[in-house]
């Protein structure tokens, strides 16, 4: 009963397993790539080359026709989570230098007085997004963009460096112990919104969504119009615009005074 | 011939004790989604509970039962002490280390991805390294279940190796080539992004490599029910195996054709081939095949049984059967769980029905009713008819013991028939949360009520099993006498070489893995930008 015995064409068991398994490959394969890519009425195939390609998932481009342009800029950046994770104390330093001319919005520790959105403390990934599309026009403000056009490459780099290095200060005025909104905890489920704090914080976090406790709740607010309107559409895949399209008047108000209230150490949001 | 009973035991009571957990996890999971209670506001508790859930009843459970039922089976049937014991209890330790590496940072909410791990979602490195070390474990039963046949054979050349021995060791071969697909993941893929070496995955490579896992894993699972089918429920009815060699083909056929058919698992992923798509939804109807034959082959030995105890008429020797005995039990409602579970594994397989039930709680019902119910009720009986030989004491409640097992049939068919039913009506799975007080949803709510229901009922069977082991301990000694595996009413004296062996079958299995993965899985390694940011999950990055 030695394995020799088996792989021999002489062993009729061999030769009917072989057969019967190839013949059933075969069999399978020509139907799946050849005969049903035909038997669909609206494509058309060049050859049968063509058709087997398309049916074993071969990319192609089946129309000649440029693909249409959208009429304004589209965010590029590719964020990862592991993006500028580990930022040098030089680059720390020469950010801190960058960042006085920003002080006088953003104050003199990245927490702002004015309604600017406070940047102390900010994922890194989070503030070279916006920088960078503000550069490039995807997001667009009169009064941030101006600063952000002449900023180098490596500009962004230490300024957001020296941000997310800062520690996060207590909000302005905060005003603690309100429950959290369903909303930011469990979303609307029939809306097709997700729990706001799965991608931002709280529950989870999630690579480029920025860190909402503390900011003004002006800067929360007019931020989620603006999605919902569509005057900012920079946030990749419309992450953000499908959700504050669904949302409510209300709901908007509700989380942005909730955002603002929370003390910046809030790291967990209770579930009650 | 029992030598190695305190390793059986070990891997009987790890297995069982996890699965205890989990399925308080389960029921927990049951409760909270459904309209009994009010949400419990943080779905990350949810999707941990899930992980944890799913790893331990895919991985580590089902492992454990195979390898201690695959030692038994070595010893018992080839009546030769176990080669390579000490490699054993390392296999043993390696799994029980790696389930512990998996769930702390499971249990810290650092890997909440479950256990089919979903890349683009990353979650913390020792998640993924535990479920390697339970893998290597398993790897080393499968060497060990090899080299055993080998020696025996060497010892008896030209004996027909016995059933038992036979399947078993089909299925850890089944099992080594199938867990590669995932390992190949996690190694290649997942690891280094967990580990911050890269940031970017390729998430549709990594679902094609899990479906290469996905689906024959299951049949890793079935397979010792199976070898109880075939070899213990015989014996324990009082007669005789209906035939030999159509168990082997029936493993032989498993062997085959459960790996090259796993991409009907992802009958809606886009990276895979519509073309590809078919051919292994072509072979998935293969896979009834084995089992056909398997409910003809002991449906046939238990009928012979029964005429034999004075069974008459076309069906009147159903009466005949010594239905007390757990065995029977414990077999016929694992074919009723298998029929209804089979008949809806034939939409699942079929590329066009597919679409209608495609992540809707259907599959969910589906594989609960499969695995939870026909498989697991065999590990029950086959712990049972086991026991008193590794413990040297009688089970003494046969009552509790079909108490037991009516209790588990009862509570899978009351949690998986209004899964199924809900989610023909759309209920999508894998979600923590569902407003019952919408309109699209209301009418759920009755049906998930029911199945949480049938989830405290699957807890209580298990308090039930745990008292009938616990009970044994407090029993007195008894001679069981040898352990046994059932005799076939025409025993093969010589088999031809194909059924005394597996290389032909492997080298099938490993061929049709090639015609039916290669060309997709290459395709989409030499496909430039398939790779997405990775999304990490739990820590605060
Ligand atoms: C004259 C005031 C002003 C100055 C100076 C200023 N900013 Fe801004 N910045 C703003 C305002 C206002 C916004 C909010 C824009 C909006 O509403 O879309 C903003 C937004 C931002 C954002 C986006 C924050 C977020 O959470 O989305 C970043 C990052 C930022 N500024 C960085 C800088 C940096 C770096 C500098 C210095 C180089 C700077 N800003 C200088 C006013 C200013
Ligand atoms: C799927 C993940 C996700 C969910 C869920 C989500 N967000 Fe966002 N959010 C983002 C991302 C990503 C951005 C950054 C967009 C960009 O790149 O400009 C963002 C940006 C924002 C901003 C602008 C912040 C700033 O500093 O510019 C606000 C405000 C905001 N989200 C509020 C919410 C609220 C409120 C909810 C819940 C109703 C929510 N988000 C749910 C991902 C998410
Ligand atoms: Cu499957």
């Amino acid at each position: 009963m030695s394995a020799e015995s088996v792989f021999s064409l002489r062993n009729r068991w061999f030769i009917t397993a072989v057969g019967i398994t190839a013949g059933l490959f075969l069999l399978t394969a020509v139907v799946g790539l050849i005969v049903l890519p035909y038997a669909q009425r609206d494509v058309t195939f060049t050859s049968i080359w063509d058709a087997i390609c398309s049916a074993a998932g071969v990319p192609q481009v089946r129309s000649s026709a440029a693909p249409v342009q959208p009429d304004f800029k589209v965010s590029t950046v590719v964020v990862t989570a592991s993006m500028l994770g580990q930022p040098s104390q030089e680059s720390i330093g020469r950010g801190a230098t960058l960042a006085q001319q920003c002080a006088i919005c953003h104050g003199p520790v990245g927490v702002s007085r004015a309604d600017s959105p406070n940047l102390a403390g900010q994922y890194a990934s989070a503030i070279y997004k916006q920088l960078k599309d503000f550069t490039s026009g995807a997001r667009v403000n009169a009064i941030m963009t101006p600063f952000a056009v002449s900023l180098s490459e490596q500009d962004m780099v230490d300024l957001s460096a020296y941000y997310a290095y800062l520690p996060r200060l207590p909000a302005y005025h905060p005003e603690q112990g309100k429950p959290a909104p369903r909303i930011v905890v469990n979303g609307a489920p029939m809306r097709n919104i997700a729990a706001c704090g799965s991608c931002h914080g709280a529950l989870d976090n999630k690579a480029g969504s920025p860190w909402l406790e503390g900011q003004s709740a002006a800067y929360i607010r007019t931020q989620l119009q603006a999605f919902a309107s569509g005057a900012r559409r920079n946030d990749i895949s419309q992450q953000m615009r499908n959700i504050a399209r669904q949302m409510t008047p209300e709901e908007i108000d509700e989380v942005a005074q909730y955002y603002a209230s929370q003390p910046p150490q809030s790291r967990r949001a209770s579930s009650e | 011939m029992l030598n190695s009973r305190r390793l059986i035991l070990a891997h009987f009571w790890l297995a069982f004790g996890v699965f205890g957990l989990a399925l308080l996890l389960g029921a927990w999971q049951m409760f909270v989604r459904s309209p009994l209670q009010a949400w419990i506001s943080n779905p990350e508790w949810y999707y941990r509970s899930l992980t944890a859930h799913g790893t331990v009843m895919g991985y580590v459970f089902p492992t454990l039962v195979a390898m201690g039922f695959g030692y038994a089976i070595s010893e018992a049937a080839l009546k030769q002490a176990l080669i390579g014991r000490r490699w054993a209890w390392a296999g043993f330790w390696l799994i029980a280390v790696g389930a512990v590496t998996a769930m702390v940072p499971v249990s810290m909410g650092l890997a909440s991805v479950l256990y089919t791990f979903y890349p683009p979602l990353i979650g913390n490195p020792f998640y993924y390294i535990g479920v390697v070390l339970v893998v290597v474990g398993s790897w080393i039963w499968v060497a060990l279940m090899s080299i055993n046949l080998h020696v025996w054979k060497r010892d008896h050349p030209g004996e027909p190796v016995p059933l038992a021995m036979f399947a078993n060791v089909a299925g850890s071969y089944l099992w080594a080539w199938t867990a590669v697909g995932a390992a190949l993941e996690l190694l290649f893929q997942i690891i280094p992004v967990a580990l911050g070496l890269r940031s970017t995955i390729d998430a549709g490579l990594a679902r094609v490599f899990f479906s290469w896992t996905l689906h024959a894993i299951v049949y890793f699972w079935l397979i010792p029910t199976y070898i109880a089918y075939y070899t213990i429920f015989p014996r324990a009815i009082g007669g005789k195996l209906y035939s030999d060699p159509m168990g082997r083909l029936a493993f032989i056929l498993f062997l085959v054709v459960s790996m090259p058919i796993g991409i009907h698992h992802a009958f809606a992923d886009p990276q895979v081939g519509a073309g590809f798509k078919f051919i292994h939804s072509a072979f998935t109807a293969l896979v009834a095949l084995p089992t056909l034959l398997t409910i003809f082959t002991i449906c046939a030995t238990a009928e012979v049984a029964a005429r034999m105890r004075g069974g008459r008429g076309p069906f009147g020797w159903i009466k005949a059967l010594p239905w007390s005995n757990p065995i029977m039990l414990a077999t016929a409602l694992s074919f009723v769980m298998l029929g209804f579970g089979g008949a809806g594994g034939l939409i699942n397989m079929s590329y066009q029905l597919n679409t209608t039930i495609h992540n809707t709680q259907w599959i969910t019902g589906h594989f609960h009713l499969i695995f939870g119910g026909a498989i697991v009720i065999m590990y029950f009986a086959i712990t049972y008819d086991l026991w008193p030989h590794l413990t040297g004491r009688a089970l003494t409640s046969v009552r509790l013991m079909r108490a037991q097992l009516w209790l588990w049939f009862i509570g899978m068919i009351v949690t998986t028939f209004p899964w199924h039913w809900v989610g023909i009506l759309g209920m999508p799975r894998r979600m923590a949360f569902f407003d019952y007080s919408s309109p699209a949803l209301a009418a759920d709510a009755m049906s998930v009520t029911m199945s949480a229901f049938g989830g405290f009922i699957l807890v209580a069977s298990s308090i039930l099993f745990f008292a009938v082991l616990i009970q044994n301990r407090r029993a007195p000694q008894a001679e069981p006498g040898e352990y046994r595996f059932a005799t076939a009413i025409h025993p093969p004296i010589t088999l031809p070489a194909v059924l005394n062996g597996h290389a032909l079958w492997i080298a099938l299995m490993v061929g049709l893995t090639v015609t039916n993965y290669g060309f997709p899985i290459m395709q989409l390694l030499v496909t430039p930008e398939t790779s997405v940011p990775a999304v990490y999950v739990g820590a605060e990055k």
